[in-house]
């Protein structure tokens, strides 16, 4: 039997992400070297928020590069299927800017190690913080978020999806249970 | 060695013959055929003479033993390829009693020494008649004639350069009346080897889609035209070896039409395949002449089926491994055919294209007639070569399982249907259940 | 979606589905080589054989800085240094290098089918960098990408290809492909360079370069190989670059905004002009780009999400 339960609603997401947003720049003390960079394809749109709702704070825009990290992932060899190839664009230098790298859900870590060695081999950033949506636990790396709209313990059996409108029509955060 | 072939059906188009009868064997020759022997043998009350060995051979077909008039055995001088025994074996296999064989070895077989060589080595393996075919031209160079008169009394049936074309057409006129002045005929490889050159395949689209150089058929045509006119002018037996295109074929319907000495040959793979099964690259459809185009084939079947064509001869040609497990551009040309021959040409018969006399006809009296030599009969006091076979059996072509040397064969793995049983040479079972 | 097939052999067995594939991939993979640091981690590990029994540079190079900005190992092997100087066959020598695991061998070979041949007998990926006058996949694939980017799509335009049809590889490759992905294709060269029954591959043939290139969106030009003088497939350079050139003359039947193709390497003054081959029209300099990015989509898709 497989139950599915709404976690986070469109308000929810969007608080939270107002608090992210606020959260990053008090952190950073406002917007200077500020980058943020979306991890595909979710991460993209979050970051694309983010980025709005930090413009309507400060006034100012942030830059935003988008990140894939299929060739850096380290499962290529035995996963099943194989991810569609995105492009990567970061059309600005990394050096000496302070990175928020942006995804939907952190789980094992595997993806923001990942994206930590791509962001790499662009240039040395000052910093690199992590922002994303939902942190459901299970770390296989020593990696944490900075910023974290929900913490979300699941069970390993669970699957926990975030949807959103620019790619799926909607909003949502939901958790799944496989039998 | 006494042997009564029982209650087969006897198929001999040299006495127009066609019957369920018996057959008698002893001393090496036919003692006697027909419904009579019937009798002799069938009574219980009768007995089995002493020493007789009777063969009930229902449901089986008897027919004068097979001829392959064109076979390379490549001995001397390429014995890593076949070998007069091996490739003897491989003939009684298929079930062909008689076989000639081309004069490209090494040396070449143009003059007496290399015949007398090649019948003396047939004669130790004491299986298939052997009959050598000598070459028109010294090491089939095409500049001078070999010594027709002293290779015909060293046991030479005929000349040819196969595998060469003679490209000089005074030479060839020559060839064709020297050998008109012994009887013998004359074999033409037919290519002009200006057109064919650097070719790897039959020219057509799918040379053009594979990108593999081409072999014009008019690489074969303009040969073909010039050694009949060659022949009409000298009045001299011509016979054309390996006849691939519909451009041939009905150059050579209507030069018999018109009453030129001329007779033709194919083998089965140019009434089998296409160049399409050249698609895949396999080394073992590369032949000389290549596989022809769909419209080629065809007129190869009606020219077989018209009597265009006299005879079915395998053009059986082993290559070593090392010859052919190599890019198609480097791979040797040629196929093995003793082995295959009879099944694949018995699918004339299946598919209604020939009547079983008819395709016998061509596997037998018919290269007899051209090659003049005493085969191809099932007449009373001919010499006893018989082959029977079972038109029902089917089988898959495993080419490990060849006599032959050679295993180059585009047939591995497919499934034919009739097979030779028993063939007996001069009286003695050379191959039983081959 | 993912590429299931062990070896790239030839245009001809690609659908459009795995053609869009390959090209997408690819269109991805154009940005690594403009990083600071062009080179991802992807293949690391990988060994990738370049076997090139015919001389090449340009397709070799193309190769191996694919392979390498995969993170791949790169091994180049050439007839003139390899055993087939001392006479082992190719399938000997492709067994040797089989025993030492490598993930893919490409290989460039004067026979028609010889990577068949390998791809048949080796556990690992085979990429056919051209055989014979057969086919030249990576080739066509780097062409559909750069007319693709450069027009948005391939579906109706119209393409002219000129020169020794009969004997390119580049042809055939380009045929397949354009073809299959909708363009009108056309080709035109003296009666010698045009194969039998090459309408049936679904183009129009043309005697002369200027009916060929009429309102043409892309001109792919055909290197003219100076050897096929000997065999009579043309009486001279000085005639066929009169005849069958494209220079000033002659662009301008085609459209204000056509495309110049070349595979190279030019001769020029013969089938191209020097201006025209070095003008505006000419993309000449983006397919050799597009070619590492083709070839880093193919090692990539070859690689990997197999178990």
């Amino acid at each position: 039997m497989e139950q599915k339960k709404v976690v986070m609603d469109a308000e929810g997401i969007d608080r939270s992400l107002t608090r992210i947003a606020y959260e990053i720049l008090e952190k950073n003390k406002g917007v200077e070297e500020l980058v943020l960079v979306g991890i595909r394809t979710r991460g993209v749109f979050l970051a694309e928020r983010l980025r709005r709702k930090i413009s309507g704070i400060e006034g100012k825009e942030v830059p935003l590069g988008i990140l894939d990290i299929t060739l850096y992932r380290d499962d290529l060899q035995t996963s099943h299927r194989k991810p569609r190839l995105g492009k990567t664009d970061i059309p600005f230098s990394l050096d000496g800017k302070k990175v928020v790298l942006v995804d939907d859900v952190l789980f094992t870590g595997r993806t923001i190690r990942a994206a930590m060695d791509c962001l790499i081999d662009f240039g040395r950033p000052k910093r690199i913080q992590l922002a994303v949506l939902i942190d459901r636990g299970h770390r296989e790396l020593p990696i944490r978020a900075d910023f974290v709209g929900k913490n979300l313990p699941s069970s390993l059996w669970e699957a926990v999806s975030v949807t959103l409108t620019e790619k799926d029509g909607m909003d949502e955060v939901v958790i799944e249970e496989h039998p | 060695m006494t042997l009564l072939l029982k209650d087969g059906r006897v198929v001999d188009p040299s006495r127009k013959a066609d019957g369920t009868g018996d057959l008698l064997i002893e001393n090496g020759k036919i003692a006697g055929s027909g419904g009579e022997l019937r009798q002799t043998g069938k009574g219980r009350e009768k007995k089995v003479p002493h020493g007789m060995e009777v063969l009930d051979l229902r449901g089986k077909i008897v027919v004068p033993g097979l001829i392959d008039m064109h076979t390379h055995l490549r001995e001397p001088g390429f014995e890593y390829r076949e070998t007069i025994a091996s490739g003897s074996e491989a003939a009684v296999a298929g079930g062909f009693t008689s076989i000639a064989c081309m004069p490209n070895t090494n040396p070449v077989n143009d003059n007496r020494s290399v015949t007398e060589f090649i019948r003396r080595k047939a004669a130790e393996c004491g299986l298939a008649n052997v009959y050598p075919i000598a070459a028109i031209s010294l090491k089939s160079e095409g500049a001078f004639l070999s010594e027709f008169w002293d290779l015909k009394d060293a046991g030479a049936i005929g000349f040819s350069d196969d595998g060469r074309s003679v490209m000089n057409a005074a030479l060839m006129r020559r060839a064709l009346e020297y050998a008109s002045s012994l009887d013998m005929p004359v074999i033409a490889h037919c290519e002009d080897r200006n057109l064919s050159a650097g070719g790897m395949m039959h020219e057509g689209f799918v040379s053009t889609e594979i990108g593999l150089p081409g072999i014009p058929a008019i690489a074969e045509e303009v040969m073909v035209a010039r050694d009949i006119l060659l022949a009409e002018y000298t009045g001299a037996h011509l016979h054309i070896a390996h006849v691939s295109t519909a451009g041939a074929v009905r150059l050579i319907r209507e030069a018999k039409a018109r009453g030129v000495r001329v007779t033709a040959e194919t083998a089965p793979h140019y009434f089998t395949l296409t160049d399409e099964a050249v698609r895949t690259f396999d080394t073992a459809t590369k032949v000389y002449p290549p596989l022809r185009g769909l419209e080629d084939r065809d007129a190869v079947r009606e020219g077989l089926r018209d009597g265009t064509i006299d005879v079915i001869a395998s053009d059986h040609a082993p290559h070593a491994r090392t010859d052919k497990e190599v890019e198609f551009d480097y791979a040797t040309s040629g196929i093995t055919g003793l082995e295959t021959s009879l099944a694949l040409s018995l699918g004339l018969v299946e598919e209604g294209l020939l009547t079983l006399p008819e395709l016998i006809e061509k596997m037998t009296v018919n290269a007899a007639r051209i090659l003049r030599i005493p085969k191809g009969t099932l007449a009373d006091g001919a010499d006893a070569d018989v082959t029977i076979i079972d038109p029902q059996r089917e089988w898959t072509v495993d080419r490990a399982l060849f006599r032959s040397r050679g295993k180059n064969t585009p047939f591995h793995n497919w499934t034919l249907k009739g097979k030779a049983v028993l063939t007996i040479v001069g009286g003695e079972i050379r191959c039983r259940d081959c | 979606m993912k590429l299931n097939r062990k070896d790239i052999l030839g245009i001809q067995e690609l659908s459009v589905e795995e053609i869009n594939l390959i090209l997408e991939t690819a269109d991805s993979f154009i940005e690594v080589s403009t990083r600071e640091i062009k080179k991802v981690p992807t293949l690391r590990g990988k060994t990738v054989i370049n076997l090139f029994y015919e001389a090449s540079t340009r397709t070799r190079t193309s190769f191996e800085i694919a392979a390498k900005r995969l993170s791949a190992d790169t091994i180049n092997i050439s007839a003139a240094t390899s055993s087939v100087v001392k006479g082992e066959t190719l399938i000997d020598t492709a067994k040797n290098l089989e025993a030492m695991n490598p993930d893919i061998i490409v290989i460039r070979h004067s026979a028609a089918g010889a990577p068949h041949m390998l791809a048949g007998i080796l556990r690992q990926s085979v990429i056919n960098a051209g055989d014979g006058a057969h086919e030249h996949p990576t080739q066509a694939l780097l062409d559909m990408m750069t007319i693709r980017a450069k027009k948005g799509g391939i579906a109706g335009l119209k393409v002219a290809i000129v020169g020794d049809i009969a004997h390119s590889r580049v042809a055939r490759s380009n045929i397949h492909g354009l073809t299959k992905m909708g363009a009108q294709v056309s080709v035109s060269g003296p009666a010698t360079m045009i194969p039998r029954g090459i309408e049936k591959m679904g183009v129009v043939v043309h005697m002369s370069i200027e009916e060929a290139i009429r309102d043409a969106d892309i001109i792919m030009m055909l290197r003219i190989q100076t050897e096929r003088e000997t065999q009579n497939i043309f009486p001279s350079l000085r005639e066929y670059a009169q005849y069958f050139s494209l220079n000033r003359k002659n662009i301008g039947l085609a459209r204000k905004d056509v495309l110049i193709m070349h595979p190279g390497p030019i001769n020029r003054g013969v089938e191209i002009s020097s201006d025209l081959a070095d003008g505006p029209h000419s993309i000449i300099l983006d397919q050799v780009t597009n070619g590492v990015a083709v070839r880093m989509a193919l090692l990539y898709l070859l690689t990997g999400g197999t178990s």
